[in-house]
């Protein structure tokens, strides 16, 4: 019985205690897709992705990972893999950034329509033009609407994490998910990961198949993506809409298992001293690091500061939103990303439409910082603290969209 | 169309159509706006029309005799562009 006991223990102990190795963010999701067991990548190097498949490629031919790995002739023809290879009942990864995923942006459509289960990492980057290869939120934005499951990671531990959290989410949900990470500030970036056993990813993520529970078989002739005209398209575009509406609490059930696997904490929305804060920031992405040490700067200084970040965007967490800022009096929306001409950049417009049937709310002003790599710095986000106590003091927003970290 | 049409609880998963083929099912007679009217009398039984008809709705019997299969013919008037002694014409639909 003791020596039973003792057993246990040291088993647990073993799986809990994790490897820590360094990875930078492309090969922090490089290696958390070959513990996945992953059949088919295809893929198309861009920067600041390449890393991603290069180590895939090299894992395939090594001989560490069993999986066809297709070295297409562009990012339309790896989603359009990626989606016939899913059809088959296979575990399937592609990944992307930028004017990659712009070329994908047809496939992006019938890939969520099919329902297909593909795990797609996005090294967000800026679009042309001018051409750059630094951090925007453009392309996590450009699919923002179409269908997939979005994760933001903060860290590389997290581009880890999100990456498990997102094959389990999508072949639950029978949705494409894609998982963000900032480019090159998170891409390339070295960091200690802690990295799973690959028994604790098996038993996370079981290794059963088919994936997609249709698959094609030549014995059963089956149509997939059939005409649908004014007949049946709505029908299907509403079957649609609520699957990405369900997929919420399976997520969440996810995260929470992963929680208990890892021993990270994970849920789509991170508070910190948003309890009793009056001025709040909201954000995506590696920012809400840079945040938080700011935050715990001025809350020493008595400061009634808060930051959030979400690590789910889609489908997106209202409910935790409307929770976190019911007290806050003036929150700052950060936007990595643009919309020309709209109201509101994204998360602004997302985030004003998630709380305008709410009473008692925050007044909002979007910041739109960081494009095209352009450095956050703790002063800035002191700067838009302080802009938030001011239309705190005055009861008005007086500039709704402010640019930050851009000379006049 | 007459068939009932379901809602979006009821359609199979993602559309998918698993008892292939359906196409049969799809009535595009709907479409038409002309008709193609044919005149067994004038026709000689060239064919053309059975050939060059895209649906393919000219249905060719034993003896070589031509049908116009009204549930699928889209009014294209392709067979009435074809035939060398004007057997067929189209005419406006609900005429
Ligand atoms: S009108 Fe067009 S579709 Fe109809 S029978 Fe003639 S060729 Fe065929
Ligand atoms: S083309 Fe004219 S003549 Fe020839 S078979 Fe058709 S209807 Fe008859």
């Amino acid at each position: 019985m003791f020596v039973q006991l003792k057993l246990l223990l040291w088993f647990r102990r073993e799986s809990e205690m994790g490897k820590i190795i360094g990875l930078n963010g492309d090969e922090a999701v490089a290696y958390a897709v070959k513990q996945t067991n992953v059949d088919v990548i295809a893929a198309y190097p861009i920067t600041p992705q390449t890393i991603i498949v290069e180590r895939l490629s090299e894992y395939v031919h090594n001989g560490e990972l069993e999986a066809a790995f297709v070295p297409v002739e562009s990012e339309h023809s790896a989603l359009s893999a990626t989606v016939g290879a899913a059809l088959t009942g296979a575990r399937v990864f592609t990944a992307t950034a930028s004017q990659g995923l712009a070329l994908m942006y047809e496939i992006l459509w019938i890939a969520s329509s099919l329902r297909l289960p593909i795990v797609m990492a996005l090294g967000n980057r800026a679009f042309s033009a001018p051409i750059n290869i630094h951090c925007s939120h453009d392309d996590a934005m450009a699919a923002r609407d179409a269908g997939w499951i979005e994760f933001f990671s903060e860290n590389v531990q997290e581009a880890y994490d999100l990456t498990l959290i997102a094959f389990k989410s999508a072949e639950s949900c029978l949705l494409p998910a894609i998982v963000n990470l900032d480019a090159f500030i998170l891409t390339h970036s070295l960091e200690g990961v802690e990295v799973l056993d690959d028994n604790d990813v098996k038993r996370f993520l079981p290794d059963k198949r088919p994936i997609y529970p249709y698959p094609i078989d030549v014995e059963k002739p089956t149509t997939y993506g059939p005409l649908a005209l004014y007949d049946y398209y709505i029908e299907m575009k509403r079957q649609q809409a609520e699957a990405v509406k369900e997929a919420y609490g399976k997520i969440v059930n996810i995260m929470r298992e992963y929680s208990e696997v890892s021993g990270r904490k994970y849920s789509p929305v991170k508070a910190y001293f948003m309890d009793d804060a009056e001025v709040a920031i909201v954000v995506l992405g590696s920012a809400a690091g840079t945040i938080r040490t700011v935050v715990r700067d001025l809350r020493s200084k008595g400061e009634k500061v808060g930051v959030l970040s979400l690590t789910l965007y889609r489908p997106f967490p209202e409910k935790e939103l409307m929770n976190a800022v019911k007290n806050v009096k003036v929150l700052a929306v950060m936007d990595r990303a643009y919309s020309y001409g709209a109201p509101g950049a994204p998360l602004f417009s997302d985030i004003a439409a998630t709380l305008y049937n709410v009473e008692e709310k925050p007044m909002l002003f979007n910041v739109v910082y960081g494009l095209g790599g352009r450095d956050l710095t703790a002063d800035h986000v002191k700067f838009v603290f302080n802009i938030a106590k001011e239309y705190l003091r005055k009861g008005i927003v007086e500039k709704k969209e402010i640019w930050i970290g851009v000379r006049k | 169309m007459s068939k009932k049409l379901l809602g979006w609880k009821e359609i199979p998963f993602a559309g998918i159509i698993p008892n292939t083929p359906t196409s049969l099912e799809y009535k595009t007679g709907t479409w038409r706006a002309f008709k193609p009217v044919h005149n067994k009398e004038k026709c000689i039984k060239c064919l053309l029309c059975w050939i060059h008809c895209p649906e393919p709705a000219i249905i060719r019997h034993d003896d070589d005799s031509i049908e116009i299969d009204y549930d699928y013919c889209k009014g294209c008037g392709i067979c009435s562009n074809v035939c060398p002694v004007k057997a067929i014409v189209m005419v406006p639909e609900g005429e």
